[in-house]
């Protein structure tokens, strides 16, 4: 950029507010995180499952990885849905051993425009508001949760926060400075904006299935 | 887009007349205002929220300087281009500039009330680039040529009747009133037009200064689509957006979905921090942000500044009953409701706006729902007096104000004068008490009758009493 | 024995319009054992000019207000409206006038509305007396949002035998009054107050009670034109049980 555009900006900013050379006090401190996310243990997973329900989300608790491809198996077939998956190429979802369904056409990468089931891993879940947190990765393509018309993502118990900024200091502890997406989702896509009727499916997925994963190491 | 916004009362009074803007608005009303009732109640830390909120909006405005320079240096290190725009001319350059630069002839573009607000969409046009609304309001209105009449509905004013005509004109396919249906349609279009397009340009939210990172907000999933498909992403948005961390976000997050829609948190909050990362699989290999002034720095200061707080949530609007009896078009300009009628005179000059903040009994209901406590209201005064001072008001209701405020101040003379008046009013008033014409308050009695006084005044009243 | 001199502001509405709520509100100020006083050089507080943007004319015609009532132990007005513009507006209009910011500030701070003031300064619980009728309350904008009226003219109506009190569904919402804005906008308004009206009339209500006069001409002269049956009148009349002047804008159909 122009840096000269800025400086002129920055000198009209000071100017206006009076504060040449002036110091910047620290900046007053966020608003209370809602008692409400402040649970733990199962008071937590019962609120994420709640919240997570009431936004149109799906949620199927397993035990382990080892249950998880028989859970999508399941998931395909109760709402007859394509069996072609296209699934983050994350080491933990390569050892789901989804080439070992029957019929299941798997692929590994990120979604076109025409894969009908996308599956992905959360970095953390917000039980306040049943939100799924991604941030992309190479092994964890964004538009794996935007394209396909259904998203099945798999979130580990372990990742589960009570509220927005406890998995955001996750983000931070793991990645440093953010990485290029952080997508806070709750709910399959939606929109309001035809007579004000709540139609689902708008542009992203109209089915949202989280699979949360009770046992499941993650690096 | 031209403002219009001196037509005002001409306007008001088609959208009154206006049975099919009647029905959409009844139902927004209906909607929106039960919706963030139910949500606020069951928060018990709405409030706190809201007084931390303004705070915290408060606290980055006071130091804009300061937090924008953060934000352009951490931005940039993440690898995006920022750039200022001071005009909204110099905005629309900027963007037709890169798109250029790039070779675009096809762009996406979410919701951006900024774009609105520079007029970029005409001179997209103009430039021979072809542009898709992701937004499916907007989507809505780009087929039936028109500017959007809600911050976050743009299409809230039509009913499915038009939206179904206009889908099928547009689609080429038989009539379809199903919603369902209709979404349907949208979706399968605009999928084409996602992966056709070779750059997306979007709005923002929130700027965080911290980690230099954009944070855009929507239902559908729409920005993420236009952002992350196409190799360019153009963010168009302004100054104050400005917030000094994520923590400091989600203060605003919380309050700015339960305001806007009732929702406890919006379906889709994305936070972008550069471009596409060198082994990443998906997202744009360029991102350029342009920060538009366009006249908010000159805000800054003054005793407007309280405006610059705004998140554009939409409840002054949903909660204003002179917005939901005319609906937004009647504003004249993007920005509509409570929240227009004080920022539209400070970006588009007072000489221009003056019925907007005129328009309000001042009831106050939509400071009551603000999330960073504006006082609308309030500015909206600011606007009057500069109105008054400029003597922009007809000079009949100038005179005619002036001439009471004087006898105000000469008890005697007042007190003979409207003495005599009301006895008056009160014969002419009968036995039923009211009058149902009179000369001069045509305004009042075309819709109902003037109670007539009881006669004596009540301070003569009582003199005779004591 | 005397709790006090009250000066009673009777606002330039119900100085001209209705003279019988300027008594009502004399009787139950004296019956809570006040000493009140109406000061004759009394006119009009200057919101119309505040808020059309006149801000020289409206602090001018403060400062009469606030060097006339100012000796008063406290100020009364039988409206939320005006008592909002003394005890809220006041000491901002006059906020940077060395002279008057301070006793703006001072006299802002003994301005109360009328019913309010019975509740929380005379600590009135309930009153005599008695009305057969179902009854409904409109808050005025100005009483609800700047004044924080709610509970307190619904605790006194209620404690009157026989008073059954149903509440409007739009309670918060303006009726579309406005002061000046009425005339500038006649059309808008005109739909504000129809509303209102037909609120009113569904709610079942036989009396509409309001704290305003300006909202009160406003329903009455909507609900008249519709033809409706229901009275209109002051909620410091059915308080003080002065019930004697025929309703605002005349009787119901």
């Amino acid at each position: 950029m122009s840096g000269e555009r800025l400086a002129r900006l920055l000198a009209r900013l000071r100017q206006r507010l009076g504060r040449e050379g002036a110091e910047t006090p620290p900046a007053p401190p966020p608003g209370p995180i809602p008692a409400r996310a402040q649970v733990a243990g199962e008071a937590r997973v019962a609120l994420f499952m709640r919240m997570a329900r009431a936004v149109g989300s799906e949620v199927e608790r397993v035990a382990g990885l080892e249950e998880v491809a028989s859970a999508v198996l399941r998931y395909l077939r109760f709402h007859n849905l394509p069996k072609r998956l296209v699934v983050a190429p994350d080491p933990l979802l390569q050892a789901a051993g989804f080439e070992r369904l029957a019929l299941v056409e798997v692929r590994y990468g990120t979604a076109g425009a025409d894969d009908p089931v996308g599956v992905t891993v959360a970095d953390a879940g917000v039980a306040e508001t049943g939100t799924l947190v991604l941030a992309s990765s190479p092994e964890r393509p964004t538009m794996l949760a935007y394209l396909p018309e259904t998203s099945i993502v798999l979130l580990p118990r372990a990742r589960l926060d009570g509220s927005y900024e406890e998995s955001w200091q996750r983000i931070r502890e793991r990645f440093g400075t953010p990485p290029r997406s952080v997508n806070f989702i709750t709910g399959p896509s939606r929109t309001a904006d035809i007579g004000l009727r709540l139609t689902m499916g708008a542009h992203g997925p109209k089915r949202l299935l989280i699979l949360l994963v009770d046992r499941l190491e993650h690096p | 887009m031209e403002v219009a916004s001196l037509a005002f009362h001409q306007a008001a009074r088609r959208a009154l007349a206006d049975a099919e803007l009647q029905r959409a608005l009844a139902r927004l009303r209906q909607n929106f205002q039960s919706r963030r009732a139910q949500a606020v109640a069951a928060l018990p830390e709405f409030e706190a929220l809201r007084r931390a909120g303004e705070a915290i909006r408060d606290h980055v405005l006071q130091h804009l300087d300061h937090y924008l320079e953060r934000f352009v240096e951490r931005a940039q290190a993440a690898g995006a281009k920022v750039h200022i725009a001071a005009t909204a001319g110099e905005a629309r350059r900027l963007v037709l500039e890169l798109l250029q630069a790039h070779g675009v002839r096809r762009v996406t573009k979410s919701k951006s009330m900024v774009a609105e607000e520079v007029a970029l969409a005409e001179a997209l046009e103009a430039a021979g680039i072809r542009r898709v609304e992701t937004d499916l309001g907007e989507y809505i209105i780009q087929l039936a040529n028109e500017p959007p009449s809600h911050l976050i509905g743009p299409a809230v004013h039509m009913t499915e009747e038009r939206i179904a005509r206009l889908f099928a004109a547009a689609h080429g396919e038989p009539e379809e009133h199903d919603p369902k249906r209709l979404v349907a349609q949208a979706r399968r279009v605009l999928r084409q037009a996602y992966l056709e397009a070779e750059a997306g340009i979007t709005g923002a939210n929130f700027l965080v200064a911290e980690t230099g990172s954009v944070i855009t907000v929507t239902n559908e999933g729409n920005a993420e689509l236009t952002q992350g498909l196409p190799p360019l992403h153009i963010v168009v948005t302004s100054i104050e957006k400005l917030v000094p961390t994520m923590e400091h976000a989600f203060t605003l997050l919380r309050l700015l979905a339960r305001s806007a829609t009732g929702q406890e948190f919006a379906t889709y909050t994305t936070v972008l921090t550069g471009p596409r990362r060198a082994d990443d699989r998906d997202g744009p290999e360029a991102m350029h942000i342009v920060l538009v002034d366009n006249g908010r720095s000159a805000m800054l200061g003054s005793r407007l500044q309280p405006m610059l707080r705004c998140i554009r949530c939409s409840a002054c609007m949903n909660h204003c009953p002179v917005y939901l009896a005319v609906g937004g078009h009647a504003y004249g300009w993007t920005y509509v409701g409570p929240m227009g009628a004080v920022l539209t005179p400070a970006l588009a000059g007072i000489d221009r706006t003056y019925p907007l903040p005129e328009a309000s009994t001042f009831c106050g209901r939509c400071a009551d729902v603000c999330p960073v406590r504006i006082p609308l209201p309030d500015l909206m005064r600011v606007w009057r007096e500069e109105a008054f001072r400029r003597r922009l008001a007809p000079l009949h209701q100038r005179a005619g104000l002036r001439l009471w405020a004087w006898l105000a101040r000469h008890p005697r003379l007042y007190r003979r004068l409207f003495g005599l008046g009301v006895r008056l009013l009160a014969a002419l008033g009968g036995r039923r008490r009211r009058l149902r014409r009179l000369p001069l308050a045509g305004g009042w009695t075309r819709a109902r009758d003037l109670p007539a006084p009881e006669g004596p005044t009540f301070l003569a009243s009582l003199e005779r009493r004591r | 024995m005397s709790r006090g001199r009250v000066g009673l502001f009777a606002t330039c509405l119900v100085d001209l319009w209705r003279p019988s709520v300027g008594f009502a509100a004399l009787e139950l100020l004296e019956r809570a054992g006040y000493v009140v006083e109406v000061p004759r050089a009394q006119t009009c507080c200057g919101q119309p000019a505040y808020n059309s943007g006149d801000a020289a004319d409206a602090a001018e015609l403060a400062r009469r207000t606030i060097a006339l009532f100012e000796p008063f132990d406290w100020v009364v007005a039988p409206s939320g409206s005006c008592a909002g513009m003394l005890r809220v507006h006041y000491p901002r209009l006059l906020a940077a006038d060395p002279a008057w910011a301070e006793r703006a500030r001072t006299f802002a701070g003994k301005v109360h509305e009328l019913v309010s003031f019975l509740v929380r300064v005379a600590g009135v619980e309930r009153l005599e007396g008695q009305l057969r009728r179902r009854v409904a309350y409109h808050d005025s904008c100005s009483g609800l949002r700047e004044l924080g009226i709610r509970e307190e003219p619904r605790q006194l109506l209620c404690s009157l035998e026989g008073l059954e009190l149903v509440e409007l569904p739009g309670r918060d919402e303006c009726c579309g009054f406005g002061g000046t804005f009425c005339v500038k906008y006649p059309e808008i308004s005109a739909r504000m107050v129809d509303d209102k009206a037909a609120e009113v009339e569904a709610s079942g209500a036989e009396l509409l009670l309001a704290g305003d006069l300006g909202c009160l001409l406003n329903i009455a002269g909507r609900l008249r034109r519709r033809g409706s049956r229901v009275d209109v009148r002051h909620v410091a009349e059915v308080l003080a049980g002065r019930l004697e002047a025929p309703p605002i804008g005349g009787e119901g159909a």
